[in-house]
């Protein structure tokens, strides 16, 4: 091999800053605006359009508590990593260990289940042209590649092409509610025929809550971006709160237009809901924006899962919690290009496994393990590092109210899970107790203590 | 064939072509640049060169 190595230089290799406030509204809102388009629905089967509706409002409540909590600390930690890096510093390795596991499963997971789904719609379609039966993995595996190659690149091309497919699929959103006439009641929407009350009572509604995650399940991963945005301190906090805005409206205007046109007992188990309401009302544009709608929203979510689950095994790697061998950072694209090169082979496999439903409890379950540490985390963050000791981008109002919410509601959540999938939630916990004792007795002596916490922090107030 | 079929077929291709791609380029960065250059990426690095040049 003739080909020169180059010397190391004395500079450092980073991760290139160059996200502004829409890319981080684009990653965040392009990972969750999937589960309006499929997946929010079957908590209509546990509680009826209204107890659907309360969980949307519930579960907002809970995910606004998230925003706001990551917004804080992302905007004194700019780092990879996200709320990895937040748990290194403010509580310790192995909570960080766990955080990061919960983050690099969610989103491949996640990024598995779109994937899936991707293949699925594609069969669909040629299902409809008379091709019955055909495979769907090579689809599958075709949007794996190419966002996985996407993601290699560079995160700007990457970040930018989820803005516009991500602002695609919510217009769409905005324009069916248009189009399906909402200020003439009882013309092409039919909420007084179609919703009945709660048909499984207050217990339907708390049951609801774990599908009603589907709503917003990934916003908080606009964090791990944190270090490629040009000014983390604005950039996070803008394009997280706006885009946790953007759900809402999404999410409630998504069940309006649902709930008016299809009985709950049919939107309750609907792969497509929106792309179903759109074909109710035997409108071809509809129909057609709907359809290219749920791809992209299927697109948009696998590539921010692509980008979050690399950068925290990147972030892993870099402290030795993983091999660092994962840690590299490429020269020309800089990007984390070897972790994104490692994840792929296990979403094609979990992608080809074709368990969607396991795949999505165990990403939901994550998100939520994750959240549980995010309300503790807040607490003594700012017992710690309390206002004024820190320089904070953002600070967020009526402390401790959101972290103690949270911590609420997340029980709540946990509850919930419990009643439908109880054997998922203790086998995904006796997963990351035996995944801590591995950290714990054998990763850990890796681990090169002082050089993780190189942020210019002041001591915390006690220590 | 029919169209689906070559769709199909063709995505089987351009995958493996890309994977291919990415791992001839991750073997060429290896072979071209120092790997504790290529790891020497720090959290915080921005931020803490920033509070050394205000010493």
């Amino acid at each position: 091999m003739s080909a020169q190595v180059i010397e190391a230089p004395k500079q450092h290799i980073s991760l290139k800053k160059v996200l502004s406030p829409i890319h981080i509204w684009g990653l965040g809102v392009g990972i969750v605006l999937v589960g309006e388009y499929m997946g929010w629905n079957f908590s209509v089967a546990k509680g009826g359009a209204l107890g659907s509706l309360i969980a949307c409002w519930v579960i907002g409540l809970l995910y606004t508590c998230v925003a706001m909590i990551d917004s804080e600390v992302t905007s004194t930690v700019a780092a990879a990593g996200g709320q990895y890096t937040q748990a290194k510093h403010i509580i310790g390795p192995l909570m960080a260990f766990n955080v990061a596991l919960y983050l690099v499963l969610a989103y491949t997971m996640l990024e598995a289940a779109d994937a899936t789904v991707f293949g699925d719609l594609l069969q669909e379609v040629a299902g409809n042209f008379g091709v019955a039966n055909l495979d769907p993995r090579p689809f599958a595996f075709l949007c794996i590649m190419f966002l996985a190659w996407l993601n290699y690149r560079g995160v700007f091309i990457t970040l930018t092409f989820n803005f516009v497919i991500t602002a695609f699929a919510f217009v769409a959103i905005i324009l069916v509610f248009f189009g399906v006439a909402p200020w003439s009641p009882g013309v092409v929407l039919h909420h007084a025929d179609l919703i009945h009350g709660l048909p499984y009572g207050w217990i339907g509604i708390i049951a609801a809550f774990q599908f009603g995650m589907w709503y917003y399940l990934g916003i908080e991963g606009t964090c791990q971006a944190a270090e490629e945005c040009r000014s983390a301190a604005r950039s996070i906090p803008l394009g997280t709160m706006s885009g946790m805005i953007t759900l809402v409206i999404a999410a409630s205007l998504t069940w309006y237009i649902c709930s008016g046109l299809l009985p709950w007992e049919y939107l309750g188990q609907a792969t497509t809901p929106l792309y179903d309401a759109a074909r109710v009302t035997n409108s071809t544009w509809m129909q057609v924006v709907m359809f290219v709608a749920t791809v992209f929203s299927n697109l948009a979510s696998a590539n921010g899962c692509i980008n979050d689950a690399s950068r925290a095994w990147f972030s892993l790697s870099r402290d030795r919690y993983m091999p660092p061998v994962f840690g590299a950072v490429h020269p020309r694209y800089r990007t984390p290009y070897r972790s994104v090169l490692f994840l792929i082979p296990i979403a094609v496999s979990f992608a080809f496994t074709n368990l969607l439903d396991q795949i999505i409890t165990f990403s939901i379950l994550s998100g939520l393990l994750g959240y549980t540490f995010m309300s503790i985390n807040m607490m003594r963050f700012r017992r710690l590092w309390p206002l004024g000791s820190i320089h904070r981008g953002y600070i967020h109002p009526f402390h401790p109210l959101p972290a103690v919410m949270l911590f609420l509601l997340c029980t709540t959540v946990y509850f919930a899970t419990y009643l439908g999938y109880g054997s998922q939630l203790l086998a995904i916990m006796a997963f990351f107790i035996i995944a801590s004792l591995w950290f714990s007795l054998h990763r850990y002596k890796f681990v090169k203590r002082g050089d993780q916490f190189t942020m210019p922090w002041p001591r915390p107030k006690g220590y | 064939m029919g169209f689906w079929q070559i769709f199909s077929d063709l995505s089987w291709a351009v995958s493996v072509l890309m994977a291919v791609w990415m791992i001839y380029d991750t073997w060429r960065v290896q072979q071209e640049y120092d790997e504790s250059f290529l790891m020497s990426s720090r959290e915080g690095a921005e931020e803490l060169s920033a509070k050394e040049t205000d010493k």
